[in-house]
């Protein structure tokens, strides 16, 4: 019994840490997303609740909590009531493949900064798991027992298919330049002199799975699923109180992962050009890596707002073309060219 | 897909009909829709109106004419100002009125404003229809700037109700003149900004050119008017064609499109913008306070309200007022008369039949919303869901005015 406590001790440790940031964040990103809209529109604001109104996510969360929590008449129920716990969770469960600094030395011991530091193909894991959450979406459109919500289902699944093609295939070149599904490696290989941040070499899968991440998080060009304008608020239309947070919520942690999986992929993840974290020493060195990290999903994050106060949205028929006519050619190009070059140096 | 194939795949394919309103969030008011949809796209598409209907017109035939200035704003309550002024102009008409020159500058510089701030709720409601959401508060807080000034002059932001029979309600402050001036001068750059955010936005392109197209011909046959039909490559604005308040003396121009999209469309109501703005400055540089608001000859003086200031001090003006505020101008028995001005939304029509009386035998108001929403059949035939949202949008309703 005791061989396990050195295991299980940690990864609870880190799963209550990682947790308490992500939700934390989650919550963070509701402000920050309210707060920047305000900035770029020429308004204040949410800054009534707390000072500059940083307490508003309590707030929000509070008023979550005591509204009714309604079940359509025509609902199917069992699935009605499944359905956001399938968006909320697959989102939070993938955080424990995403590692999120080097290590830190504590007495002794060293402590890989992931939560299932075993896991070697953590890019496959995160794949499969961020995609069981379009099943949330699905279910909670189909069973709302509403036309508009129907439609915000229909258009999830349609839209999975088109822009996942794109992000396998750019994930795919990813894998192949570093021969390995496992997220440290592939963070490893972008550190150090004569190697890049993948941003730089492999530009074009860099591109196609940026755009097509957004449309994996429903975010504005691609929220069509949610589709406001045309489809009021498309597959929660019906859903509110807890449930409705909880896709809330599951949006937001989905843009955390997505993040979080693009500064692993091709922003190096906590690396910093010109920076060795041995320097700072075991413990220091460990934190200073998991503040890059954050700070790198964090600006992540922003462009995600950014983008969605901008610009207009597609139409349905628009991103099917844009998924099916432009990500995935320009996809399997990048992956040819890849091959090509690793074969031409000789890769193993 | 065949239907043989249909079958042999044994795909049940059902047409579902959505209610697209009256409880819907881009239906702009009540406007509710009918929509007969194969997947993503419209079969058929039939507005039912009427649920705003308030029987204004009904109401109309039964207060004197003074009476039916408050009920105008009710309806395009997006630009009062034009419903207000243009139902002065009409029993103007009807009873054979001259205005001074100082007040018809002050009312083209009313309805061109009213024009603006229509148009900027119009662009932003479109670009949030379309997703833009920026766009919508840079639009807004412009707008309110000319809410402003309307405050200025009538006291009221919203439901002005600033138009009188022979005049106008009561006279600019000292100053309003340069306020007004100092907003045009700088109302471009927010038309600007939008103009950089949307007119060459890859997405704004695509979700509007080619989407809620008509033709020419079929938007003369429904009787399209205003921007929709200029869309369409008809030069046909009522500031041009009948000129009312002197519009022939001012320089502007007739922007038209030539596809009848909602590019077009858009395209043609961004420039009206930047028109209307220059009329304004024309109009204000022959704002003469010197001459009087109301004409002074006894016979004009019994038609519209003395000035306050006067009635509480001089018998005849209280007289007068008694009058005017209980009776109001008698209408010419069995004269009947049309009388339209170019709205922000199109052809505004007055129909008035004079009964003897103070009060209209008949009224009726041509709503342009009401007659550009007919088109909405055709322009959404074939049409995807997302494309019903953008085009009620490019035609810019307000269901007030078309249920009235």
């Amino acid at each position: 019994m005791n061989a396990y406590w050195p295991i299980v001790v940690p990864a609870l440790v880190k799963i209550v840490v990682i947790l308490g940031i992500v939700l934390t964040g989650v919550a963070y990103t509701t402000l920050a997303e309210r707060k920047v809209s305000a900035w770029m529109q020429d308004r204040r604001g949410p800054n009534r609740v707390g000072p500059f109104g940083l307490l508003q996510p309590v707030a929000d969360g509070m008023k979550f909590f005591f509204k009714e929590d309604i079940t359509p008449r025509e609902a199917y129920r069992p699935l009605y009531l499944l359905a956001p716990f399938l968006t909320l969770f697959p989102a939070l469960i993938t955080f424990a493949v995403i590692p999120f600094g080097t290590q830190i030395s504590v007495g002794g011991q060293t402590y890989p900064l992931i939560i299932a530091p075993g896991m070697d193909v953590g890019v496959i894991f995160l794949l499969a798991v961020s995609s069981i959450g379009v099943y949330g979406i699905l279910l909670a459109g189909w069973s709302s027992g509403n036309k508009y919500s129907l439609m915000g289902g229909l258009r999830s699944a349609s839209q999975v298919i088109s822009y996942e093609l794109g992000i396998a295939l750019a994930v795919m070149s990813v894998v192949l330049w570093t021969g390995s599904f496992d997220f440290r490696r592939i963070v490893e290989d972008q550190a150090g002199w004569g190697h890049f941040w993948f941003v730089g070499p492999q530009f074009l899968a860099f591109i196609v799975f940026t755009v097509a991440v957004f449309a994996e998080t429903n975010r504005l060009p691609f929220d069509l699923p949610e589709g406001e304008s045309e489809l009021v608020a498309g597959y929660h239309t019906e859903y509110s109180g807890l449930r409705f947070a909880m896709f809330f919520m599951g949006e937001y942690a989905n843009m955390i992962t997505a993040s979080a999986f693009v500064v692993l992929l091709f922003l190096g993840g906590w690396n910093l050009p010109f920076v060795n974290y041995a320097w700072f020493g075991p413990l220091w060195g460990g934190l200073l890596s998991a503040v890059v990290f954050f700070a790198k999903v964090a600006v992540l994050l922003f462009v995600f707002i950014w983008v969605r106060w901008t610009l207009p949205r597609f139409r349905y028929d628009q991103l099917m073309s844009l998924g099916w006519k432009r990500l995935f050619p320009l996809a399997l190009l990048n992956l040819v060219l890849i091959s090509t070059l690793l074969v031409l140096r000789g890769h193993p | 897909m065949t239907e043989m194939n249909r079958e042999r795949l044994d795909l049940n394919t059902d047409v579902i009909t959505v209610n697209m309103g009256p409880q819907h969030p881009s239906t702009h008011g009540v406007l509710r829709v009918v929509l007969k949809l194969d997947g993503e796209v419209v079969l058929s598409a039939v507005p039912d109106v009427g649920y705003l209907h308030r029987g204004i017109e009904k109401i109309a035939e039964n207060k004197t004419l003074h009476q039916v200035i408050p009920y105008t704003d009710r309806m395009d309550y997006l630009s009062p100002m034009s419903n207000n002024i243009g139902l002065a102009m009409a029993v103007e008409k009807l009873i054979g009125f001259q205005i001074t020159e100082r007040c018809r500058v002050m009312r083209v510089i009313c309805m061109e404003l009213a024009r603006l701030s229509s148009h900027l709720l119009w662009l932003a409601t479109d670009a949030l229809d379309v997703g833009a959401g920026t766009v919508y508060f840079y639009a807004f807080t412009e707008r309110e700037k000319i809410y402003d000034l309307f405050e200025r002059m009538s006291g009221a932001r919203f439901t002005v109700s600033y138009g009188r029979i022979g005049g106008l309600a009561r006279d600019w402050p000292e100053g309003l003149e340069r306020e007004i001036e100092t907003y045009v001068a700088q109302a471009h750059k927010t038309i600007d900004e939008c103009d950089k955010l949307l007119t060459r936005n890859k997405i704004w392109i695509d979700r509007n050119q080619d989407v809620g197209v008509i033709s020419a011909e079929k938007a003369i046959d429904m009787g399209l008017s205003g921007p929709p039909l200029r869309a369409c490559g008809v030069e046909w604005d009522l500031r041009k064609a009948y000129p009312y308040l002197g519009y022939e003396r001012y320089d502007f121009e007739i922007p038209v499109g030539e596809h009848g999209d909602c590019y077009d469309r858009y395209l043609v109501r961004m420039e009206e913008m930047r028109q209307s703005i220059r009329i304004v400055q024309q109009a204000l540089k022959e704002m003469d306070r010197s001459i009087p608001l109301f004409p002074e000859d006894p016979e004009s003086r019994k038609v519209f309200l003395p000035p306050k200031d006067r009635v509480l001090t001089k018998m005849e003006e209280l007289i007068h007022q008694f009058i005017v505020a209980t009776e109001g101008p008698k209408t010419p028995k069995g004269k009947e008369i049309y009388f339209a001005i170019e709205a922000p939304k199109g052809e505004l029509g007055f129909y008035l039949v004079g009964s003897g009386t103070n009060v209209a035998h008949r009224c009726h108001f041509r709503a342009p919303s009401y007659i550009n929403l007919q088109a909405l059949p055709i322009l959404l035939k074939g049409a995807m869901v997302a494309d019903c949202v953008a085009t009620i949008a490019s035609l810019d309703p307000v269901m007030g005015e078309c249920d009235r």
